[in-house]
């Protein structure tokens, strides 16, 4: 029983540091600036990387996404008092409001995150991070900053998310014979609130952060060796998405509750 | 000139350096050697500000590090120059851009002054045919030749190495060792070099530190490490057949 309890103390003082930790390694991410004309040609250099690199998988995901969302609600609509445009409608509100930013920020907490935490993580092992310390460069600033300023345009990706998530649901319940196409797009313009895409995209940018951060510090505080790299990468996948999955509760809350 | 008082550095209960007073001088190649888990990565990370000893201080050319300020600690670290372990060289980057990197962030110089300084530190490092190329395109000597010259492209006071040679074939070791001699002479730089090569002790240690258990054990110069009684120096270092058959020679040419 009391090494249960020991046992208890000591993990959950472990998670307190990391936190400490992790709100330490924020605030000095924002301290000493690197030179703005080296800054510019890292940040390119992210976006491309993390932004650009990202647009090809998450628009194949929205698209099936969009569709499967689609035939699942027809099939489930066995009333006929229920209105036909009901597919375009659940489709809209499922893509908007949680698939396109939640789903896909979940799919980019394994592509973006782990790519993340294994570069940081290789270059700790490889004294890489030592050596620009050693310079005095800011190396949290150096090597997290970029990708913090280039996840800002992550909702630019998942408004192209919401649009072919909705358009494979479109393709996928009028060529798959479950509605028609005017009743699907009736269902889409229905009782339409803007407050909703402002939400998710509200969402979507907290989500940039953590995609960003998360990873970064499982990276940069990484100890050991290759086998290591390769244990924090899926244990940075395991915490993005659990932060991810806690701050979309919260946010629900607080904006549409 | 490096003086370094009294430090003391632990990690949890783990006392791992318990008083090293010693201090290093400018143009002189001086080495600090002992067994692993004597302190000696420790120390030199104490030196270059990367850990803080709990206790004792350690100067710079007169200025105490912990005195400092921001600015001034700022300052004194483009003054260091150093070779890691495994050269260290940034992934992302061609050899000239590694080259160039310290110049790019802390100097206001033009492209083509920069060009000019990266081409001669590789020229002064043997190295002419390699800027473009990356460092996994590159054999393990040439990636310490550049991280030399990655170390030495700021024109440093003080130059740190840590097993420069490690990996190597004793050829381009002894290449190694020669470079920063010859680089340590040329520019008086105070450079500390850690290292477990005997060769590198007998070629180039003009002061030699040995560490045990954190303490400093002995000190003296390459020439002082033949004729040295000190037992533990003597265990450590003619540890092999061949060095206890040199030193025999040696003792027995002198009487």
């Amino acid at each position: 029983m009391l090494f249960l309890l020991g046992y208890t103390y000591f993990h959950h003082m472990n998670y307190l540091t990391s936190i400490g930790r992790y709100a330490i390694m924020i605030k000095d991410v924002f301290k000493k600036p690197t030179k703005w004309r080296i800054m510019k040609s890292l940040i390119l250099k992210e976006v491309d990387e993390l932004i650009f690199g990202s647009l090809g998988i998450l628009i194949f995901i929205a698209f099936f996404m969009g569709a499967v969302v689609a035939i699942q609600t027809a099939l489930n609509i066995t009333s006929e008092l229920i209105p036909k445009n009901l597919v375009g409608f659940a489709t809209r509100q499922s893509i908007i409001l949680e698939f396109a930013p939640t789903f896909c920020s979940i799919i980019m907490a394994g592509k973006v995150g782990s790519y993340i935490t294994s570069s940081i993580g290789t270059m700790r092992v490889t004294e890489q991070i030592d050596a620009l310390e050693v310079m005095g460069v800011n190396a949290l600033n150096y090597l997290v900053f970029p990708k913090i300023i280039a996840l800002c345009l992550y909702p630019f990706i998942i408004s192209i998310a919401m649009y072919v998530g909705i358009f494979g649901g479109w393709m996928a319940a009028v060529f798959g014979g479950f509605s028609t196409s005017a009743d699907f797009i009736e269902g889409v313009q229905l009782d339409f609130i803007p407050f909703h895409v402002t939400y998710a995209f509200l969402k979507t940018l907290v989500f940039a952060f953590v995609l960003a951060t998360v990873p970064s510090y499982h990276g940069f505080y990484m100890t050991g060796g290759a086998l290591e790299v390769g244990k924090a990468s899926t244990t940075s996948f395991v915490w993005t998405s659990v932060v991810i999955i806690v701050a979309n509760y919260i946010l629900t809350q607080l904006l549409l509750g | 000139m490096i003086e370094v008082n009294d430090i003391h550095k632990s990690f949890g209960d783990t006392h791992i350096l318990k008083g090293v007073t010693t201090s290093f001088s400018k143009g002189k190649t001086n080495l600090i050697i002992g067994q692993s888990g004597s302190g000696k990565t420790v120390f030199l990370k104490c030196l270059l500000g990367l850990f803080t000893p709990e206790q004792g201080s350690i100067s710079y050319d007169g200025k105490i590090y912990s005195e400092m300020t921001d600015e001034e600690k700022r300052n004194l670290r483009q003054e260091i120059g150093m070779v890691f372990q495994g050269s260290a060289l940034f992934d992302s980057m061609t050899v000239e851009g590694n080259v160039k990197f310290p110049l790019e962030m802390f100097t206001k110089q033009s492209q083509s002054e920069m060009q000019d300084r990266a081409d001669f530190v590789l020229k002064r490092v043997n190295l002419v045919d390699a800027h473009h190329k990356y460092p996994s395109e590159i054999s393990g000597g040439m990636q310490k030749r550049v991280a030399i010259a990655r170390a030495i492209v700021m024109n440093p006071k003080y130059l740190f190495c840590d097993e420069p040679n490690s990996g190597l074939d004793p050829k381009t070791a002894i290449v190694i060792d020669n470079l920063i001699q010859e680089i340590t002479e040329e520019y008086d730089i105070t450079t500390v070099i850690n290292t477990h090569d005997m060769n590198s002790v007998m070629e180039i240690g003009k002061k030699i530190l040995f560490l045990k258990d954190g303490l400093k054990a002995w000190e003296g110069t390459n020439k002082e490490i033949f004729k040295t009684e000190n037992e533990t120096v003597t265990d450590f270092v003619y540890s092999s057949d061949l060095f206890k058959k040199v030193r025999q020679m040696y003792i027995e040419e002198r009487n």
